[in-house]
């Protein structure tokens, strides 16, 4: 056994460790397993990654090494940390975008290292240099795109810059543009190799990248975040083939298809295709037939609304993007515990694409310490809603739009929602009667069984919890009122 | 009401009559409404002694902020039922009447107030659309009477309604049939059902059959064609029918315990269901409560307002004035229906009454405006009304193509194995086992993440970027080798992805840490 042939075992139990880990995550119960079986892998990967490296680099280097490796956990534990919850999108895309720009540095070392001495170089056999071109490019491609992706989903996450769509005139020519001039440079690159190529398709890949994700607006962002982890899988394993290393590979294909699959959950949530969310948002081909179902809204109060919650069965409260948006989740599970505690039964509906990122509004009520249990997905509690006493959106809106079943002319037509109008009373936190993402009207504020309470729902949540403590504890009574 | 009125006028004064009908209990605003109408910017005058009835003091409206003084000098006056004669004339040049009018049956009472300069507004008269369900006080006390329907007659029966096994022996459960499912009948059903009765029901309209069962009742359908009603009210029943619901009634009176009947055809005298044969079939100590009495009874030998008891022991109740005999509850319920009329009409929140007869609730409800007789209004359609909901085909939803066919997709599955096999073929050993090392990653990749727990997708995206940080190999394969620029990007690649990996998994552990489970 050599130290090459103990790493190339390690490589593969590594790998294995990490089909443990991501198998691990598909449950709570052995989530936390699965973590741990992730950093197994990790830890050996590097360790024998360095020890096989470090036989033939100066001492300088490996201290290098070290010394960085050191300050970059430094930094990912200080972050990890501190993070808020409600800033996980924002995190996590900016974590893509430094495997992305990662990708593009190995890419360009690559370079450096082989394409750079012409015919002189050792490192590649001159059967497989040919390859090699093109691995190096499109290495750099994936990369680059997947970080200038990651960083305009950072800033527009972070409202650093309007969530808005970009639109550019023939913004889906330019993207098409852009990929055939990536296949003309990388034949190019092939035949003959030069600085000024790898800058060029660098640039492209860049630009690319930001025109992709600036032209889709906030709404999708489940499915860009999800996406642009699935490229920075591929980046990954782009990497591995350029460098011949099988770790690489496993690893960048097994992010880079799971992200791929979590974007394609998100899409199916959405009725729409992976191409229509890539070449942008809503509201292009239909923003008509609006009018015709409006009608009047009904306003509520806290006060009533917290006699409604009191006297209810069952609850369910189905949060979205506003609730993050407010840092509502403490509030909301105060309710949530009081209202179990008044013997009410009290669930929580989560539509896929609800918050910015997949599985988003999961980790803010798991902040909040409500037992996930009672978080259900929307095919688990969709039939429920007609057993439902009162239904309490919280910053939803295109989520449970009735549109969306009934209206086949509507823009989100097809959509699978969360149909909360079927439960006895529903009521809307909102700030203001405007439109959601989608830009489409939602019928279900003029329902005659929904009433809105307009306001912060940070604050909404905290006088229904106030209006709540006034209420005589009378289960008794709820009772008789519940079967009559 | 015109648009040239000065810019700040002073607020109008709402009157809060009492009721001078014997036997009315409820009035038309209590303390907790007579709130919400001072916040629409009214001032609220009450008739001393309206509540009393209902069991509101005045001192209770003047908690709540009125004064209690002369109402009927009120610019608005609110009132549960239609006012005597001598009342209209109470009512000053400009002033609004609202109330229980009956504008289909008391012809004489709008002539009347149409002689004078003043408004009247009908609660009876609100259409039945969704929108205006808030105000529509016939169903809120159809609701109460239904209930104390059911409640007289448990008062008159000699028996249980719910069935028991004691050690005294066993106790059937009571039966009651409930003739007309509307606002009323089902607030019966619910309540008998809740008593532990057998409760079976019958309407015309075989759409509320549903409605009928969520409240615990069996739906007795007649089966013959019926029209379907268009504006949310029975409509009167064809020959056929008739004769094959005649049939079914006789058949239940015989069996039954109690019936309680609440068919209503708007503006025309109530339909007659049971007759004396039927209810001389019934068992001693039956019971049967008519609550169209008012408008001559559904069942023959009824008399509006009071209890008969017939020649085999049977009771029928005729009482007229169920809703008032729960008086709190039905003025607050017939206040807050008032108050959110009210709402409509006062546009501005600013005590000012306005009526907008482009608004087809309010072109409903007038019916005298400053004298002239508008009643009655044009039809109003209900289209959402959820009587026509089961005859309307589902409405079609987009939905795409499911899928490929299966020859298309076999086809497919080939072009892409061969494509594989070719590509596999073709390269050189090296590229040819990266491929193949790849392709198997990405389809263990699909097939573990496919089973993924919803609510971990955060984790799980957290944990594959920091696994995505293997990436970091790469750079240290390459630092140290070349020259400087190589080692330096390297060593950024090396500091980035560290951020990754550590970064990643400390905030997939600290997000698991938080899932916690229920009791």
């Amino acid at each position: 056994m050599t130290y090459t042939t103990a790493a190339h075992a390690a490589d593969l139990v590594a790998a294995l460790l990490f089909i443990l880990s991501l198998a691990g995550l598909s449950q709570h119960r052995t989530s936390r397993a699965g973590v741990a079986y992730g950093i197994a892998g990790m830890a050996l990967a590097l360790v024998a990654t360095v020890v096989v490296a470090a036989q033939d680099i100066s001492a300088g280097a490996v201290s290098l090494i070290v010394v960085t490796m050191a300050a970059g956990g430094a930094i990912g534990l200080w972050r990890a940390r501190r993070v808020e919850m409600t800033q996980m999108p924002e995190l996590i895309a900016v974590l893509h975008s430094f495997v992305g720009l990662a990708a593009v540095l190995v890419g360009w070392n690559s370079y450096l290292e082989v394409e750079r001495h012409g015919a002189a170089q050792t490192l590649i056999g001159s059967d497989l240099l040919r390859i090699h071109h093109a691995e190096v490019f499109i290495g750099i491609f994936i990369g680059a795109v997947t970080f200038t992706g990651s960083i305009v989903a950072y800033l527009k996450l972070s409202a650093r810059i309007k969530s808005s769509p970009l639109m550019l005139p023939g913004k889906n020519g330019l993207n098409v543009a852009a990929l055939v001039a990536f296949v003309a440079l990388t034949v190019w690159f092939t035949v003959s190799p030069s600085l000024g190529l790898m800058i060029a398709v660098t640039v492209l890949a860049l630009l690319l990248g930001w025109h992709l994700v600036a032209s889709i607006g906030g709404g999708d962002m489940p499915v860009v975040v999800s996406m642009l982890n699935s490229y920075s899988g591929w980046a990954a394993a782009a990497a591995g083939f350029l460098l011949n290393n099988n770790l690489l590979i496993v690893t960048g294909a097994l992010v880079g298809s799971s992200g791929a699959y979590l974007s394609y959950i998100m899409c199916k949530a959405m009725n729409r295709s992976f191409i229509s969310v890539i070449a942008g948002g809503f509201g292009i081909e239909a923003p008509a037939a609006q009018d015709g179902e409006q009608g009047e809204h009904r306003e509520s109060s806290a006060q009533e609304t917290a006699q409604m919650l009191a006297e209810a069965a069952s609850v369910v409260i189905t949060p979205g993007y506003g609730m993050a948006v407010a840092q509502a989740q403490h509030p909301v599970a105060e309710l949530t515990r009081v209202l179990r505690e008044r013997g009410v039964e009290v669930r929580f509906g989560v539509h896929p694409v609800a918050g910015r990122l997949p599985g988003h509004m999961n980790v803010l009520l798991a902040e909040a310490r409500v037992p996930y249990d009672i978080v259900l997905e929307m095919d688990e509690i969709n039939d429920d809603f007609t057993d439902t006493s009162v239904v309490l959106v919280i910053g939803a809106n295109d989520t449970v739009n009735p549109a969306a079943t009934e209206d086949p002319t509507s823009p989100i037509a097809g959509m699978p929602v969360l149909r909360v109008w079927e439960a006895g009373h529903v009521v809307v936190f909102k700030r203001s009667m405007a439109s959601g993402y989608a830009g489409v009207q939602n019928p279900l504020f003029f329902r005659e069984n929904s009433s809105m309470l307009f306001g912060d729902a940070k604050q909404s949540v905290e006088a229904i919890l106030q209006a709540l403590g006034t209420l005589d504890p009378s289960p008794a009574d709820r009772r008789t009122k519940a079967a009559a | 009401m015109s648009a040239h009125e000065p810019a700040n006028p002073p607020p109008q004064r709402l009157g809060v009559a009492a009721e001078s009908a014997t036997g009315e209990t409820r009035v038309a605003a209590t303390p907790a409404t007579v709130r919400q109408l001072l916040a629409l910017g009214y001032e609220v005058v009450v008739e001393s002694g309206a509540g009393s009835a209902s069991g509101f003091t005045d001192d209770a409206y003047r908690d709540a902020g009125a004064q209690i003084g002369e109402a009927w000098h009120a610019d608005v006056v609110l009132k549960v039922n239609a006012p005597s004669d001598e009342e209209v004339a109470r009512l000053r040049d400009g002033a609004t009447l609202v109330g229980l009018l009956g504008p289909n049956q008391n012809k004489d009472l709008l002539d009347l107030l149409a002689q004078r300069p003043v408004t009247a507004l009908a609660l009876d008269a609100v259409p039945r659309i969704s929108r205006a369900q808030s105000m529509d006080v016939l169903s809120s006390m159809a609701n109460i009477a239904g209930y104390r329907a059911v409640i007289e007659a448990a008062h008159v029966f000699g028996r249980f309604f719910t069935g028991q096994v004691t050690a005294a022996g066993k106790v059937p459960p009571a039966k009651v049939l409930v003739a007309g499912a509307g606002v009323a009948g089902l607030a019966a059903i619910g309540a008998a059902s809740s008593l532990g009765a057998v409760v079976r029901a019958t309407d015309p309209r075989p759409e509320v059959a549903d409605q009928v069962r969520s409240l615990g009742g069996e739906f007795l359908s007649v089966d013959v064609e019926q029209e379907r009603s268009t504006d949310g009210y029975a409509k009167a029943t064809s020959e056929d029918y008739d004769r094959a619901a005649a049939a079914l009634y006789s058949a239940q009176a015989a069996d039954v315990d109690i019936i309680i009947t609440t068919a209503l055809i708007p503006g025309r005298p109530a339909p007659r269901l049971i007759t004396a044969e039927d209810v001389a079939s019934m068992r001693p100590g039956s019971v049967v409560v008519d609550m169209a009495a008012a408008q001559g009874g559904n069942v023959e030998g009824t008399v509006a307002g009071r209890v008969v008891v017939t020649d085999n022991g049977v009771t029928l109740i005729g009482y007229t004035d169920l809703a008032s005999r729960l008086p709190a509850q039905a003025s607050q319920l017939f206040g807050t229906n008032l108050v959110n009329l009210l709402k409509l009409v006062t546009p501005g929140k600013d005590g000012r009454l306005v009526l907008d007869f482009e608004d087809v609730v309010q072109r409903s409800v007038t019916v005298v405006r400053e004298g002239e007789l508008t009643w009655p209004p044009p039809p109003v359609q209900v289209s959402a009304a959820p009587a026509a909901a089961p005859a309307a085909p589902a409405a079609p939803v987009a939905t795409k193509p499911s899928g490929l066919s299966g020859r298309v997709r076999l086809g497919l599955v080939g072009l892409g194995m061969l494509a594989m096999f070719l590509l596999v073929a073709f390269a050189p050993a090296q590229l040819a086992e990266n491929f193949t090392v790849f392709t198997l990653a990405v389809v263990i990749g699909y097939y573990v993440i496919g089973k993924v727990h919803h609510a971990l997708h955060t984790p799980l995206m957290s944990v594959t970027n920091a696994i995505s940080g293997i990436v970091v190999i790469g750079a240290l394969l390459q630092i140290g080798h070349e020259n400087a620029v190589v080692t330096a990007l390297s060593a950024v690649a090396i500091l980035l992805t560290s951020v990754n990996i550590f970064g990643g998994f400390a905030v997939t552990r600290r997000m698991l840490g938080m899932f916690s489970k229920g009791r």
